[in-house]
């Protein structure tokens, strides 16, 4: 038994239920109590999808209990293929139902449902989550499906390259896109384009916009992008598995990460490596300008940037890629990275690693908050929840990562992968950094006349008044916040200091007055603070 | 009548969590549950805007399960573990849901053995809001009933207002009922869990909201008497439920006249732009809140509107008979749910309003079809006289908004 308030992952039932709602032609009927239907609004409030989730549910009762639940399922799947007719159908059980034991996987293949594909899902509510439901239920739904289609054990496996033999151009399937993960759609629409201009066309997205008829094409491709391991990775290994394809492992999120896709894309296809993706002398290569990150990242503007202690958590995929982006794009230190997917702790804890760090895998969002607050990062980069702790502990924050919220589910084109993605990583960031920037101007030129009570802005009336200016910065000169006193030579020595800095010289020369066990805190002191810390 | 059978897009009673934590801010409810339980009452919630919540889910895991003393045990470290880190937390519910009902985990057992080893620092309570027993509502019916017998006996003269109210409403009902010249009001669930109301023979019993069946009954059985009334949404029926009141106590009509006239009219002039946008529209209400009755009362007397079909979850046709008499002969309800057929005669029908759960509203809309979020209705501070404008702009508003968008 574990006590949660908030979750970053629902049961694996409504990763189910994203695969479903995903595709087209593919229908659910879910045995599950009255209450359950609640995953309807992920859907149609979250991703503001126009239609219900294919979905059915049982609704039983207490008073069904006692009687024939099992006929209930029966009823609810025999009016649900006749009044969807789908083309393939998946049926399961939350966690209430695995307790009832009716087994509805069971019952469906015991009707004749005029030969649709059936695929049972067996869920275990009670030790797995969402994004292992989804997994789970993508493998399961393209294993049943291309059950027939496996070649015998011991055929050869399909060259990546056989696209030249056949006379045509390399094909790659995109799996694991779908709705509520983060910026699918729009990741799609990059990467195909970004396939296609270097002569590789897409042959099944999936679960996005998948009907089952497409899935059956999965092994017509050359080879697999894993585009989101979480839903994708077992179908990956299992296609590997059985149908010798190719996986394409590399998640192409941020610039170096693209580019290292495009790498193993053309080495996998045995294409040889276009000129604009070969590394030159001076370490860059010319595919780099297709994205406005490098060189903003480069200009001075951006030299501010430099060494911002930044926070990482999200889902493993998008984790591990800001940390990367972070660290080595824009000059970022990366101060925490952690993640809730405990299946993939393993990729996490190696990111990690690499940057000196040891990885928070957690999904007590009150675990990773107080991480936040004890690593005392300039920028969070998160979830939801993290957005919602970066709020309480005043640090400026961007979501990267799912769970979300509609306001992450934006209307104009706003991909994280590929080149454009990274465009909008370097603004989706870098803006609420600048942000807090402007509020320690505002701080610094609060005592210019324009600041003066009384003064009117040219925005007339309504816009900040001088009093609630003073006080966003009045902690950053009420000598009472901590248990020290400042002298008057001491404020004025302090008041010197530039304003981006001096929050932490207060705290550092006031934690160094307390070591020492000083109650007063004069100039003399503050300069033997600032020794004592730049050592 | 129409009743039906089949799927419910309706929330179970754990969703009443939602308002009744902030109701009572020395209050925990401990949902002893699944994931879903946990995923349900934050995406009902829909925003995580609490550090942490008045409230939480104890997850069974499958060791849990495996073992019933095991899950016990689990239960008693997890409470302790709560407690010590929540001091400030007086009445600790603990609320059952679909699998702690299904393997059988007596709750009522345990809140004893809770109150024991907690005993002196908080009262631990118990009630079901599970979705195989209640819907969406009625959650705040279970665990109105689980203060009850907590409740001191007195058998002095009261009003007693049952059902959570916004707190600005409340106030301004009990001072209306002070002008009435009714002393003492009393209100259940009260802002602090541990300052509970009276109750006896004495005691007159006012509810605010319409799904408190079994509130309702423990309350007559503790001697209450039950003034029969329709609730009080909309001015006529605010000023029918504060009349029904004061008669109980034997005020003279005149005197009631006196103090409600100038505030019908008051609010009647504030309702009738919103009876422009509103009357003659057709309106269908998908079972949900439970309030649908008297809402489609309120909406067809009071601001003309057309009435498709009333769905509720469940009809207590003891609790509504001051409703139903006033609702337009030949008005067709629905009780339960069966959610394809129901949204087939929608689409028959083409209502310009539906009041539905948040689940269907945006498919409506795609279709052209105006809705309103039932879930804002429980939010919101709907009741009484002076509110119905507001109640009525509720409606108004998606429909003015129809009215307003175009892209070509």
């Amino acid at each position: 038994m574990d006590l949660t308030l908030w979750t970053y992952e629902g049961p694996p039932h409504v990763g189910a239920l994203r695969i479903a709602a995903s595709m087209e032609g593919v229908h659910y009927v879910l045995h599950a109590p009255q209450g359950d239907t609640y995953a309807d609004l992920l859907f149609t409030m979250i991703e503001r999808r126009d239609r219900r989730p294919p979905v059915t549910y049982t609704t039983f009762q207490a008073r069904d209990l006692g009687g024939d639940t099992a006929e209930l399922v029966k009823r609810s799947i025999a009016e649900a293929v006749q009044r969807f007719q789908p083309e393939a159908l998946l049926v399961g059980e939350s966690c209430t139902a695995e307790l009832i034991q009716d087994q509805p996987g069971a019952l469906a293949a015991g009707m004749d449902l005029g030969g649709i594909p059936v695929v049972n899902l067996e869920l275990p509510a009670y030790s797995k989550k969402e994004n292992w439901g989804a997994a789970e239920t993508f493998y399961q739904l393209v294993r049943g499906l291309l059950r027939a289609e496996v070649p015998p054990p011991g055929s050869p496996r399909p060259d990546p390259a056989r696209w030249r033999q056949e006379g045509r151009r390399p094909r790659l399937n995109l799996l694991g896109p779908g709705l509520l993960g983060f910026r699918c759609r729009d990741d799609v629409r990059e990467i195909s384009q970004l396939l296609g201009s270097y002569g590789i066309d897409v042959g099944v997205v999936a679960p996005l916009g998948a009907r089952p008829a497409d899935l059956l094409r999965i092994p017509t491709a050359d080879a697999n992008v894993c585009l989101y391991p979480e839903v994708a990775g077992p179908l990956c290994s299992w296609l590997e598995r059985q149908f010798g394809m190719t996986t394409v492992r590399t998640v192409p999120i941020g610039i170096g990460a693209t580019l290292d896709f495009l790498r193993e894309v053309h080495r996998l296809l045995d294409l040889e490596l276009p000129a604009d993706l070969q590394t030159g002398a001076d370490g860059r290569c010319a595919a780099e300008r297709r994205s406005q990150l490098p060189w903003y990242s480069r200009s001075v503007d951006s030299t501010y940037l430099t060494g911002k202690r930044v926070f990482v958590f999200g889902d493993a995929t998008h984790a591990i890629a800001a940390a990367r982006i972070a660290s080595r794009e824009l000059g970022f230190q990366v101060v925490g990275l952690g993640s809730y997917s405990r299946e993939q702790a393993r990729e996490v804890r190696a990111a990690a690693a690499a940057l000196g760090l040891e990885a928070l895998i957690s999904d007590d969002y009150l675990t990773v908050e107080a991480a936040i607050a004890a690593a005392s990062p300039e920028l969070v980069l998160g979830t939801q929840m993290e957005r919602h702790s970066a709020k309480r502990l005043g640090i400026p924050c961007a979501v990267i990562s799912t769970p979300l919220h509609v306001q992450d589910v934006p209307a104009r084109y706003a991909p994280q992968m590929g080149f454009e993605g990274a465009n909008v990583i370097f603004d989706s960031w870098v803006h609420p950094l600048m942000m807090g920037l402007e509020e320690h101007l505002i701080g610094m030129f609060r005592h210019d006349f324009e600041f003066v009570d009384g003064h009117r802005s040219h925005l007339g009336d309504g816009t900040a008044t001088p009093t609630n200016l003073a006080s966003n910065t009045a902690s950053d000169t009420d000598p009472s916040a901590g248990s020290c006193r400042w002298s008057a030579d001491g404020e004025a020595e302090l008041a010197k200091i530039p304003f981006f800095v001096r929050g932490k010289v207060r705290r550092n020369t006031e934690t160094y007055a307390r070591e020492r066990g000083l109650a007063l805190i004069d100039s003399e002191a503050l300069y033997e603070a600032k020794a004592h810390f730049s050592r | 009548m129409l009743r039906e059978s089949g799927q419910r897009e309706v929330f179970c009673g754990l969703t009443s969590i939602v308002w009744l934590h902030r109701r009572m801010p020395d209050a925990f409810f401990l949902v002893v549950g699944s994931r879903t339980c946990a995923h349900l009452i934050q995406s009902a919630a829909g925003v995580m805007i609490f550090a942490e919540p008045r409230f939480g889910t104890a997850i069974l895991g499958e060791r849990d399960l495996a073992g019933l003393a095991d899950a016990n045990e689990e239960l008693d470290r997890l409470v302790a573990q709560l407690l010590e880190r929540r001091p400030e937390i007086r009445t600790l519910f603990l609320v059952g849901s679909c699998p702690s009902e299904v393997i059988k985990l007596d709750l009522a057992k345990a809140a004893e053995r809770l109150n024991r080893q907690h005993s002196g620092r908080v009262t631990v309570l118990n009630y079901s809001g599970s979705g195989i027993e209640t819907t969406f509502t009625q959650g705040e019916d279970g665990a109105l009933q689980a203060l009850i017998p907590l409740m001191p006996a007195s058998e002095q003269a009261q009003l007693l207002i049952v059902g959570t109210l916004a707190d600005a409403v409340e106030d301004r009902l009990i001072s209306l009922f002070h002008r009435l010249g009714i002393e003492r009001v009393a209100c259940l669930p009260p802002r602090r869990s541990t300052e509970l109301p009276a109750v006896g023979p004495g005691t007159r019993l006012l509810l605010a909201q319409p799904f408190l069946s079994g509130t309702a009954r423990a309350l007559i059985d503790r001697g209450a008497e039950l003034i029969r009334a329709p609730y009080p949404f909309g001015v006529e029926g605010s000023r029918a439920w504060m009349a029904a009141a004061a008669a109980a106590f034997g005020l003279a009509p005149a005197g009631v006249a006196e103090v409600l006239d100038p505030l019908v009219e008051r609010g009647q002039r504030a309702l009738a732009p919103h009876r422009q946008t509103l009357a003659g529209r057709r309106l269908f209400l998908m079972p949900d809140s439970q309030l649908e009755i008297p809402l489609a009362r309120f909406l067809s007397r009071e601001c003309g509107m057309d009435l498709v079909e009333v769905g509720t979850p469940y009809l207590d046709r003891q609790l509504m008979a001051e409703e139903l008499a006033l609702l337009p002969a030949g008005t067709q309800l629905s009780e339960g749910q069966h959610v394809e057929n129901q949204l087939q005669r929608l689409r028959q029908a083409r209502p310009d309003l539906v009041v539905c759960g948040l689940g269907l509203a945006n498919p409506l809309e795609a279709d052209g079809i105006a809705t309103k979020w039932s879930i804002e209705l429980v939010f919101s501070p709907i009741h009484g006289i002076d509110q119905a404008a507001d109640l009525a702009e509720l409606f108004a508003r998606p429909l003015r908004r129809h009215a307003s968008l175009h892209f070509s």
